[in-house]
């Protein structure tokens, strides 16, 4: 039961990226060629709606509904594997034009291929953890 | 009820994304789409050829739960939600689409040029999704996160590794919208 709420965050979630159409493989083109406020809107008015949200949640010192003192965990700092992992990131996402979270959506909403470029993430991050520690991090 | 089934505008989305992400923080957990596909990888078997597979992956049930309401909430969105209006791009980005073939530009979701199952079934077409796949899985990976993880989680808690991250997100989109794809189609 305790995993209700999360069912429900990611049903919202699934309905938000497919209606913004964050989703689609044109949305993220068209980003990548500056031709749309779109996608940046989307970004960067929830990047700043949640910057208000975890101001206040340290300011206020909310708890969590389990009671406990919310802590957003911070990045490990260092700056090769940001950009090198990135920029490879990035090559991807404007191809497939598919991130993480909407290949899943994508699958839902009936796109069957996609099963193929979830199955390649699969197997990318396989290989990352394969040879990991032969990568400048 | 009509607003619900045409396209959401990004002034609406964006914040409710910004709810997603504070609510996952109520709940004690983050937010987080990459992940998933690690522990995908440890449920298939993945921690018996390297370590970094090898975690509990029962921890992670809850963001897999988010995975199946996502699914869900794809199908919700497409099926009921839906009143078939063809996606408003700028018209410069459906001519310079057009110079390269692609026809039907934002009549679907996808491409066809892509997703179809005639391109699928080609070689370029499935060379496509499988190496753009791969580049996801391996990239966020190796940078710790995704759009979701970093551009939006880590910028909000301003961590400068997320910008870095989202920069090179950048770098890599940019160079495949403006010199790869043309070479492509």
């Amino acid at each position: 039961m305790k995993f209700v709420k999360f069912f429900f965050v990611g049903i919202f979630f699934g309905i938000i990226l497919t209606k913004s159409e964050a989703v689609s493989w044109y949305r993220i083109y068209e980003m990548f060629k500056f031709q749309s406020f779109h996608m940046y809107g989307i970004i960067g008015s929830a990047v700043l709606m949640s910057v208000c949200g975890i101001f206040l949640i340290k300011k206020f010192k909310l708890k969590s509904i389990a009671g406990r003192a919310i802590v957003v965990p911070s990045k490990e700092k260092s700056f090769t594997r940001y950009i090198l992992g990135g920029t490879i990131f990035g090559l991807g996402w404007a191809l497939a034009g598919a991130c993480p979270g909407p290949m899943f959506i994508l699958l839902g909403a009936g796109i069957y291929p996609i099963l193929i470029v979830i199955l390649a993430a699969m197997a990318g991050t396989f290989v990352y953890g394969l040879i990991r520690h032969k990568l400048p991090h | 009820m009509d607003f619900l089934l045409k396209p959401w505008p990004w002034f609406v989305s964006g914040p409710l994304i910004a709810i997603v992400l504070l609510l996952l923080l109520y709940f004690g957990t983050t937010f987080g789409m990459s992940s998933n596909l690690r522990t995908l990888c440890t449920i298939s078997g993945a921690g018996k050829y390297s370590d970094f597979f090898k975690f509990d992956w029962k921890a992670q049930r809850w963001n897999l739960t988010i995975v199946l309401g996502a699914i869900l909430g794809g199908f919700i969105a497409t099926h009921f939600l839906s009143d078939g209006t063809t996606i408003k791009l700028n018209p410069e980005t459906i001519s310079d689409l057009a110079l390269m073939n692609f026809t039907q530009v934002g009549d679907t979701l996808l491409p066809n040029e892509i997703y179809g199952w005639e391109a699928v079934l080609s070689l370029k077409g499935m060379s496509i999704l499988l190496i753009g796949g791969f580049l996801v899985g391996f990239g966020s990976r190796y940078a710790g996160g995704c759009t979701s993880g970093h551009a939006i989680s880590g910028l909000s808690n301003l961590q400068l590794p997320s910008l870095i991250a989202v920069i090179g997100f950048f770098i890599g989109g940019l160079l495949m919208t403006h010199f790869i794809l043309p070479l492509l189609f």
